[in-house]
């Protein structure tokens, strides 16, 4: 029993899933040692997911072996799963805890499920071992509190709840995920105390998140997933760059020269002690006319709250904003729209897509009352405007009437970026907009977008890949934890400093 | 339709599919034909032109409503106060020339009042207090329901009733509102021009202005459309105004064709319109809620009922028949079509 192999609790071997023809993980071992944390790290759409719910029991018809203390075992489904002694408790609360039901009857559902709880209810029944499965998190919760409904608690309460009901299972392994997500600071720490004196106690727990100073606080070794794949497994220390580079990916830039810098000089947008997050300093940010400023940075690190407060989707709690010259305050997208600012959302498919309506339309709608002002669409400059984008952005489609479902991902981009390109923005935001858009596409809309910016607009791209932001802007401000971490200009940082603000441990 | 089954020989889409096509293109269009087809061969009275102007008659009333609901349905939701709202208008109209002794005209613009007044309703529930669309609906409908009998304290207004102070109701049913049933322009009823009038002025507002466009991409995806920098609040809120109006209108011909405040009317309206509306998506495979193939659907179950009818088939059973043409219909739209159906479960 010395050996680190005879210490792994859960042990992955070779593990493979696929959706049809999608791979989304290969070939990942790695394995989960007795009090200890393992860290699992990624972007999105990196496979983390999957691979919790392969533990899970969600996913079996995954390709590779499981081994539990060292027999190999299926995980068909989630009891299976906790009757090997593995408990996951997923990112989404709501998921988790049953509205309706009491404080205590969440905390022993378990039990209460279990045949040999008897076919009769009552709450004095349940008190006591609600009160035992309490007292494992210390959560210090009088019987007042577990008689209320569990929607009375806060978020961070109801967190703590999964994380006690699953705790009262004697899990051998503890698979969390993105779990301070909902927790306030002092609640974190609690957390934290918790999963320590858990090592202590000997549970293996697989740590899954995306905020590398909680990592570099709890975790005694790491891996980093990329497209489904392991990159990189370290013990600690661990070398923070080398860390996000392995999950950004290391592709050279293919040529250097290809970096084309344009200076923008006059501000058109300025923001003045705006606060990206509750808990973040209140930032001041200017965007030039004449310039791709791009935005980078990590998941959680304030990217989309910047994009949709100047686009008013989600207006700032703090702090104002000057759009040339003039105040300018969106309460609603419509007001950015009138005033110039467009955005192009993070989420195509839920922000964007109108499935089942033609390019024409998909185009055309944010301009219906200028194009209209009378009410009745003109069909002709509706399919004129239509196939204006087509031609602009190299769409590949029938024509204006092509249905915006049927595209490819890339060419659906593609017509989103080019509808609000046909309204002539002053200032322009896209929110991740290579996520899941093939090269070819990729650099088709950068061109047109440094086209854009070179017409006199304000052209702003987020971001968490360092290469799209090389590629693709002029300038490059680094965001972490709501905090403009740098602002340069593309010729004056590298690859390598851009990494390193990034990797900056708050 | 004409040409399209001749050039069936191309090899390259496998027949099965082609003919799928077709049903969920045309059935409802076929069933329609058939249905008078065959209710015109078979019976004699069907062949009247005074039988099938009542066909249409019948549609009118329940194709408004039905384009109320169509309305609601195009945002998304659906507006289940439209029998409700149609009752009162009903009461309202009576009230206003029987107990108050006004001219028609002022009925009509009390009845469209209510009307505008329930779809604002219906809006503050949804929009503002983020009730969802059926539900919130569905107590309106009750309320509108209740309030219309207290005005009237649970009784039908008619002629020469007893007042509460213990006069008379001395005010009639003017004859320029009864006209709103029973007149003719031309060679056409009042209540089919309503009809026609109002199917083409729903199918323009819907397709071809921009206020009818943002209704539909509401109805596609609301967040995209907010995004778009539209405001979806307001426009959702203007479709069912406009639903509760079309509610009204639909109440008037009722009143007038009953020539009382009777209380129950109303009453089966609302099946009948969500009914008919849901008929409507089929129609020409179009799989969305629309002005024409509601209308078409209204037409549809006018033919039906008085073929029915006509053939001597009891009430209790044209509701199965009508009940079966519904299933059929929502086959095309929902299993048969390749299209996914946009109805957006409201709950």
């Amino acid at each position: 029993m010395d050996g680190p192999a005879q210490q792994a609790v859960v042990s992955l071997t070779d593990v493979s899933m696929a959706f049809g023809t999608n791979r989304v993980l290969s070939g990942v071992s790695m394995s989960v040692r007795k009090g200890t944390v393992q860290a699992l790290i990624g972007a999105n759409g990196a496979g983390k997911s999957t691979l919790i719910k392969i533990l899970s029991g969600v996913y079996p018809q995954h390709g590779g072996e499981i081994h539990v203390d060292g027999s190999p075992v299926r995980i068909d489904s989630p009891s299976v799963a906790r009757s090997l002694g593995i408990h996951t408790v997923h990112q989404r609360i709501a998921d988790g805890v049953i509205p309706g039901l009491s404080v205590a009857e969440n905390l022993v559902f378990d039990a209460l499920s279990q045949p040999s709880f008897g076919s009769f209810f009552s709450i004095a029944k349940v008190l006591p071992r609600a009160r035992d499965v309490a007292s494992r998190l210390d959560l210090g919760w009088s019987d007042a509190v577990l008689r209320r409904d569990v929607f009375e608690l806060g978020i961070a309460d109801q967190q703590l709840l999964l994380l006690a009901r699953a705790l009262d299972q004697q899990p051998r392994m503890l698979v969390l995920d993105e779990p301070t997500s909902a927790l306030s600071m002092a609640e974190v720490d609690r957390l934290f105390a918790v999963i320590r004196g858990l090592k202590e106690d000997g549970v293996a727990i697989l740590y899954v998140s995306h905020h590398l100073s909680e990592i570099d606080t709890l975790a005694d070794s790491l891996v980093v997933l990329r497209d489904g794949k392991i990159r990189l497994e370290r013990d600690r220390p661990f070398v923070w760059n080398e860390v996000v580079r392995a999950m950004l990916g290391d592709q050279v830039l293919a040529e250097e020269e290809a970096i084309t810098e344009h200076r923008g000089t006059e501000v058109r947008l300025r923001l003045s002690g705006v606060r990206l997050h509750a808990r973040s300093a209140p930032q001041d940010i200017e965007f030039r006319a004449g310039e791709v400023a791009g935005i980078i940075g990590l998941l959680g690190a304030g990217k989309t709250e910047l994009a949709r407060g100047v686009y008013g989707a989600t207006p700032f709690t703090e702090g104002s904003m000057v759009l040339d010259g003039a105040p300018y305050a969106p309460r609603s997208p419509g007001d950015a729209v009138r005033h110039g600012v467009f955005l192009v959302p993070e989420d195509r498919a839920a922000e964007a897509m109108l499935p089942g309506w033609t390019i024409a339309r998909s185009v055309s709608l944010p301009f219906l009352s200028q194009m209209a002002p009378r009410g009745l669409v003109p069909r002709g400059a509706e399919a004129r405007r239509g196939r204006w984008v087509i031609d602009e952005l190299d769409v590949v489609a029938s024509g204006d009437g092509h249905m915006v479902d049927e595209l490819s991902g890339g060419n659906q981009q593609r017509v989103v970026v080019g509808r609000w390109m046909a309204g002539k923005p002053g200032v322009f935001i896209l929110d991740e907009p290579f996520r899941g858009v093939d090269i070819g596409a990729r650099a088709g809309i950068s061109r047109k977008l440094r086209a854009l910016a070179a017409e006199g607009a304000a052209v702003v791209i987020t971001s968490s890949d360092v290469d799209e932001i090389l590629q693709g802007c002029d300038r490059i401000l680094v965001l972490g934890d709501g905090v403009v971490r740098s602002d340069t200009y593309i010729r004056e940082t590298t690859r390598d400093q851009i990494i390193e603000r990034m990797s900056e441990i708050a | 339709m004409e040409a399209r089954e001749g050039t069936e020989a191309a090899p390259t889409v496998p027949t099965m599919d082609r003919v799928r096509e077709l049903i969920v293109r045309y059935g409802v269009i076929a069933i329609t034909l058939f249905l008078l087809i065959f209710f015109l061969s078979a019976e004699e009275t069907f062949r009247r032109p005074t039988t099938l102007l009542s066909v249409l008659k019948y549609a009118s009333v329940i194709a408004i409503g039905g384009l109320g609901v169509t309305t609601a349905m195009v945002v998304g939701g659906i507006d289940l106060s439209i029998g409700g709202t149609a009752g009162m208008a009903v009461t309202i109209s009576a009230m206003t020339m029987v107990i108050y002794d006004q001219v028609g005209v002022v009925a009509i613009g009390a009845v469209l009042v209510a009307g505008a007044l329930v779809g604002l309703a219906n809006a503050f529930l949804i929009v503002k207090l983020r009730i969802p669309d059926m539900l919130a609906t569905l107590s309106v409908m009750f309320v509108v329901q209740g309030l219309k009998l207290v005005f009237v304290s649970g009784q039908s207004v008619s002629s020469g009733m007893p007042l509460p102070n213990g006069s008379f109701a001395v005010g009639r049913f003017t004859p320029e509102f009864l006209a709103i049933d029973n007149g003719f322009v031309g060679p056409i009823p009042v209540p089919v021009l309503i009809l026609i009038v109002i199917t083409l002025a729903m199918f323009i507002f819907l397709t071809r202005t921009r206020w009818g466009r943002i209704l539909y991409a509401i109805g596609a995806n609301p967040e995209a459309t907010r995004l778009a920098g539209i405001n979806v609040s307001r426009y959702r809120a203007l479709a069912y105004v406009i639903s509760g109006l079309l509610a009204a209108v639909a109440g008037l011909i009722l009143s007038a064709r009953i020539g009382q405040g009777d209380i129950s009317a109303g009453n089966s309206l609302l099946l009948d319109s969500v009914a008919v509306a849901l008929v409507g998506m089929s129609v020409m495979g179009l799989n969305l809620p629309n002005a024409w193939g509601t209308s078409l659907g209204a037409v549809m179950l006018g033919i039906m009922i008085t073929g029915l009818t006509i053939a001597g088939v009891p009430y209790y059973a044209q509701d199965v028949v009508k009940g079966v043409v519904l299933v059929v219909a929502l086959i095309f739209s929902f299993t048969l079509s390749r299209k996914k159906a946009r109805y957006v479960s409201a709950v």
